[in-house]
């Protein structure tokens, strides 16, 4: 491998995995992330990867699988999606709260009812209390490296913590583009085997995964909060040996285009940022002082960085695929935590629906009249009418 | 049972006085050696044995999921192979609930894929951690607290899943049924299971003083009781085919005095009494 491909977001990934050599992988076939498991179930078999693939019959057993595998002290991996990734919800604190740095590949997708197979990002937004870090790419180019640096921040000493790198279904996991493959010695000199001392060991045997009462539990969930936290600085750390090895750099937890002197910002994640950075420029064309803040990391949550992005702004909305009924989106509730910046939320893509250039500009078009609140695209009522 | 291992792997656990399935755990630690690596999913087995600081195990243990004792038991086998470990057994100690309800898919996926590992039920015949709830292993008649004593309904209405039988179905390479009143033979066929490579099966009767409403002292009794009446028959299944390992031809007056020494069978009607000696008989001929 090595070299420029045209590839889809899965197939980049999948090699982004291959690369990254894990020696158990246990997953669970639905759409839309299949390919990421077929393309892999192919590398084991045509021995490209050297790897035990574990065909489970469930999602709980894929992560429950992944899991034990993690405690014999080995690079693991696991993917799904949507029905998948809350059928193995009880696993996801598990996998955190034991500290078993699993990678995981989640295809963004709606979550039924009503049923539904593309792209939004329900189903990963409702489990930021997991303890996992959650990445979300916006391009084949960055999935596949995050397949890579996704391992690297997993398992580092000071983190040892599951990862979940998301892809929104469809709009990336299956759209084509041209990306860079680097080179197998490079990935290896990047990523080195993962060793620890924390895994089942026969002349110092552990108990793993244990209780812990009241007088406990809280010093536990403390370290796992910090070691969280340490993720900002693992990030860094791994972006800048990335950019030393490929070439390639990242910006952190957060990527910000335009918004040192902008006056209006989306604050967006995943693959709609593209989008998103179109209209900017078209409105900064036309002199209006646009900008677009992409999360990168939901977990840890990038509040310095949204906070002095957003300070000196007019107004900014925050553009996400996901509804927490009753409430708001989950990124404008956080994302509110954190800035005095005038925010609304804007609640589109659901289910696959499409989100047109002409839907950003008339975001900025009501950031600049003020409009606020919380609005779903597409859909004229305003939610105050519809509850009355 | 002289050439048992004289290490002791799980001690100092907080079960109760006379608690079969403590018993069943040690005896099959000792059998398995310092190289069995054990998982435990929820059930009272994790829970008397891994409360931080107090850890029970002297070799690796884990708990796992409820429903997920065989899956996990499938990613150690797969990590330690990968870590390039030989000559361990990957170990799983569930309930009957963890077991017989909601572990039975994880459980069913993994003789499917003839994992190696070896998955052994303590059965109990009720969710014990939880407070006696009845499970599809408790037996015809048995009151639990989801089963209550009444005059309607006299306890549990219906009969034990064919746990043996279903794991067996799957094709798996060995099972075995074996009861802690019988440890000679459970050993026999721990030891026959370790030596096979593939899915393995033990389902071991583990009476529970606390739910059965028996004495401390009577444990050991009553599972080879169990055994000894027709109720329990001691079994195994290899290479495809069926075999009774210890043969007990039912007797109603046995069973009769079984059922009465039990708290949780106290309340059965002479009816419900025939009920069970029939339905003994009957499985008996079946055999
Ligand atoms: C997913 C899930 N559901 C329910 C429980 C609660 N729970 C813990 S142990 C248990 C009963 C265990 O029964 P069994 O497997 O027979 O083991 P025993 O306690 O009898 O040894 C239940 C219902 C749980 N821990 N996890
Ligand atoms: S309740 Fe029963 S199974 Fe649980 S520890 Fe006590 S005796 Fe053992
Ligand atoms: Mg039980």
């Amino acid at each position: 491998m090595s070299g420029r491909e045209f590839l889809s977001g899965n197939d980049a990934f999948a090699i982004g995995v291959c690369l990254a050599r894990p020696r158990v992988i246990s997953a669970y076939p639905i759409t839309p992330q299949t390919v990421v498991v077929e393309r892999l179930s192919e590398m084991a078999e045509n021995g490209s990867l050297d790897v035990d693939f574990i065909h489970v019959e469930s999602e709980h057993s894929a992560l429950s699988c992944a899991i034990g595998a993690s405690a014999a002290g080995v690079r693991t991996f696991t993917a799904t999606s949507s029905q998948g990734l809350l059928y193995m919800a009880e696993c996801l604190p598990y996998a955190s709260g034991g500290r078993f740095p699993i990678v995981m590949m989640n295809a963004n997708r709606s979550i039924a009812l009503p049923w539904n197979i593309y792209g939004d990002q329900s189903d990963s937004l409702s489990q930021l209390a997991s303890g996992w870090i959650q990445a979300y790419a916006q391009d084949a180019q960055e999935a596949l490296d995050l397949a890579l640096m996704s391992f690297y921040i997993a398992e580092h000493p000071k983190v040892s913590t599951p990862y979940m790198v998301n892809l929104d279904g469809f709009h990336l996991t299956h759209t084509y583009e041209v990306v860079d493959i680097p080179d197998d010695s490079l990935a290896d000199e990047f990523l080195p085997p993962y060793r620890t001392d924390a895994g089942i060991d026969f002349n110092a045997p552990k108990n793993m995964a244990f209780s812990a009462g009241p007088g406990h539990n809280a010093a536990f969930k403390y370290r796992q909060h910090a070691a969280m936290l340490r993720v900002r600085d693992v990030v860094t750390e791994a972006e800048a040996r990335f950019a030393g090895i490929f070439g390639r750099r990242y910006s952190g937890l957060t990527e910000a285009y335009m918004t040192g002197d902008a006056d209006y910002i989306i604050v967006t994640l995943g693959a709609v940022s593209g989008l998103c950075r179109d209209a900017a420029d078209a409105l900064r064309a036309r002199g209006v002082k646009a900008g677009v803040l992409r999360i990168r990391y939901m977990r840890p949550f990038p509040g310095d960085e949204i906070a002095r992005e957003l300070r000196g702004a007019k107004a900014a909305a925050v553009l996400e695929k996901d509804i927490s009924v009753g409430n708001a989106g989950a990124v404008f509730t956080e994302t509110a935590g954190v800035t005095d910046t005038p925010l609304s939320n804007y609640i589109g893509g659901l289910g696959g629906e499409d989100i047109a250039e002409a839907d950003i500009l008339e975001i900025f078009d009501d950031l600049r009249a003020g409009r606020g609140g919380v609005r779903f695209l597409g859909i004229k009522e305003r939610i105050d009418e519809e509850s009355r | 049972m002289k050439n048992l291992d004289k290490n002791e792997y799980f001690f100092g656990h907080k079960a109760c006085a006379g608690c079969g399935g403590a018993l069943a755990v040690r005896i099959a630690l000792k059998t398995l050696g310092e190289r069995a690596v054990a998982v435990l999913p929820a059930g009272c087995m994790s829970a008397v044995g891994f409360n931080f600081p107090q850890l029970a195990f002297a070799n690796n243990a884990i708990i796992s999921t409820f429903a997920g004792t065989a899956s996990m038991l499938t990613g150690i086998v797969s990590g330690l192979r990968a870590r390039g470990e030989t000559g361990f057994t990957a170990v799983g100690f569930a309930g009957d609930g963890g077991t017989a309800d909601i572990g039975i898919q994880a459980l069913s996926g993994a003789i499917d894929r003839n994992d190696d590992i070896l998955y052994i039920c303590y059965d109990n015949e009720a969710y014990m951690n939880t407070g006696v709830q009845k499970s599809s292993l408790t037996p015809f008649g048995a009151r639990t607290t989801t089963t209550p004593a009444g005059d309607r309904i006299r306890g549990n209405i219906r009969e034990k899943k064919r746990m043996f039988e279903i794991v067996a179905a799957h094709g798996i390479s060995y099972a075995a049924t074996a009861s802690v009143g019988y440890l000679r033979d459970y050993v026999e066929k721990i030891r026959k299971a370790a030596a096979v490579r593939g899915a393995k099966y033990i389902h071991v009767l583990a009476p529970c003083p606390t739910g059965w409403g028996t004495g401390a002292d009577e444990t050991v009794e009553l599972a080879a009781e169990a055994v000894d009446c027709g109720l329990f028959p001691l079994r195994e299944f290899s290479d495809g085919k069926f075999r009774v390992t210890i043969r007990r031809t039912p007797n109603a007056g046995a069973i009769r005095a079984h059922l009465a020494r039990q708290g949780r069978f106290r309340h059965l009607t002479e009816e419900d009494i025939e009920h069970v000696i029939s339905l003994t008989a009957a499985r008996s001929n079946h055999l």
